[in-house]
């Protein structure tokens, strides 16, 4: 069958603005994480966040884009942008309608459309952007990416919270396997405003910890929730033939295996469907565990939720079978855009050979039987499984392969 | 703001539109754009929704909804509003 594999990454991360800078920071274990300085979060219960530094939007967007994107999309087009110039692509010269653009969202542009809400009730209507009308929307990443690319090949948007990552690239490589040449795909995001932290306040899975080093350490005895961050990573993703044809500068694996799983309904007493995935994920690559040289795990922070991974890893791998690692540690979570930054970073850790640590947390709590990596370290890796788990339900693993 | 007697004239446009939706990379709004379709100049009909929005509100007076189609050019929309003024609802 037709191979995918992925020609460009552009990244934007707390611990880093570009893919070279991140994966510099995620190697040393240098955070992001930090208190919140994005909106006033004084009077919440959660006040740590990964916020991207030293993004100048007028930078890298232009004049005409500006009042019609939010923060999220800017950071999106930004990683596009960087995606396609690693690739070396130029989409003036690509057929318009084979390339696709498939993201991951969470809840849109919630900053933006917090703004224009308040504008509406405090003001009234004529104070409302007329850029209201799509630049909130949870599909906008994908429609301002496609529309800037001129990019009109298959296209879509993916919501499953913190899977949606996974889910953009599995999709995408569905239409590479139609035929299309390639696809820009992974999830960017960004909710750090009232609108966006309340509802995760409201799911009680987020730390309360105010020690930035201290409030996200999963699968660590003192485990007390997530933080979440913003930013994400875009990948071009093109067929394995079309990328060896116009040679290519950079092959960082292929996309050798993707599966989802939904978990049952609470109180059904059946078992989560992150092994699941896994085992699907693992099956479609045509791999064993034992093939496995790394994971790069959802570590939810949740206490409950890291028995839970940390259970399925030691089921599938055995007692610390295999090197698991977090580098959102230094991050936060995401949203849409951590899946997909866990693939990049899972690639640039085939291509360099090392497994990036996870961060703050010095051991695993006893319990958890798996090998955390705490400290960078080096291994001839070929195979890399990502796993994550959006809040609802939702599991995806991806299995990504060396090329070379 | 202006009061709402003043004369809007191109050069606030131009400004506006530059506020309000940005400006078309390649594109110099300070030239012979009078009559030149908004279209050409990079601007859709929610660019122009939302200049006239801020145009509405600094000038205090209602433009029709109908002017984001029947006004093709700055030269159109500027005759709009200063012919057709009505006080704000």
């Amino acid at each position: 069958m037709t191979a995918a594999v992925v020609t460009g990454l552009g990244i934007t991360a707390p611990n880093g603005l570009g893919t070279e800078e991140f994966w510099k920071a995620t190697l040393a274990g240098e955070s992001g994480l930090g208190p919140v300085t994005r909106f006033d979060a004084a009077q919440y219960p959660s006040r740590i966040a990964g916020e991207v530094p030293g993004y100048v939007a007028e930078d890298h967007i232009p004049s005409r884009l500006m009042p019609q994107t939010d923060h999220m999309t800017r950071l999106a087009l930004t990683a596009a942008d960087w995606a396609l110039k690693d690739a070396g692509i130029d989409t003036e010269e690509l057929p318009e309608y084979g390339i696709g653009v498939v993201t991951a969202a969470s809840g849109g542009a919630v900053e933006f459309g917090q703004r224009e809400l308040q504008n509406l009730w405090s003001k009234g209507k004529e104070y409302v952007s007329a850029y209201q009308s799509f630049a909130w929307f949870y599909a906008v990443n994908t429609g301002q990416i496609s529309i800037r690319h001129k990019l009109r090949g298959p296209s879509g948007v993916l919501l499953t919270e913190q899977a949606g990552g996974i889910d953009a690239i599995g999709h995408a490589r569905r239409h590479i396997r139609k035929g299309f040449p390639a696809v820009i795909a992974g999830g960017v995001d960004a909710a750090i405003c009232p609108w966006g932290w309340v509802p995760q306040i409201a799911s009680g899975l987020m730390s309360t910890v105010d020690d930035p080093t201290r409030a996200y350490l999963p699968f660590a005895a003192e485990a007390s929730g997530y933080v979440p961050g913003e930013g994400g990573a875009i990948l071009l993703v093109e067929e394995a033939g079309s990328a060896g044809a116009r040679s290519a500068a950079h092959v960082y694996g292929e996309i050798a295996g993707y599966a989802a799983t939904l978990d049952p309904a609470p109180g059904t007493g059946r078992p989560p469907g992150l092994r699941r995935a896994a085992e699907n994920a693992l099956a479609d690559a045509g791999i064993t565990p034992g093939d496995v040289d790394v994971v790069f795990a959802d570590a939810s922070g949740v206490p409950d939720l890291d028995r839970a991974e940390a259970q399925a890893l030691t089921e599938l791998f055995g007692p610390a079978g295999v090197p698991v690692t977090a580098p959102k540690t230094m991050t936060g979570r995401l949203l849409a855009g951590g899946a997909a930054l866990d693939a990049a970073t899972a690639l640039l850790a085939l291509r360099d050979g090392v497994i990036p640590p996870t961060a703050h947390v010095t051991a695993p709590a006893p319990e958890h039987t798996i090998d955390l990596v705490t400290e960078a370290r080096e291994a001839d890796l070929r195979t890399a499984l990502v796993l994550a788990r959006g809040h609802g339900g939702f599991n995806a693993a991806l299995v990504v392969r060396r090329t070379a | 703001m202006t009061t709402s007697t003043a004369t809007v004239t191109l050069a606030d446009l131009t400004r506006m539109l530059r506020e309000s939706a940005g400006e078309e990379e390649g594109i110099d709004l300070d030239g012979d754009v009078i009559d030149t379709p908004f279209i050409d100049l990079g601007y859709d009909s929610l660019a122009l929704l939302q200049v006239i929005g801020e145009i509405q509100r600094d000038y205090g007076i209602s433009i029709p909804d109908d002017a984001v189609v029947d006004a093709e050019t700055p030269g159109a929309l500027l005759a709009l509003i200063n012919s057709g003024r009505t006080p704000a609802a």
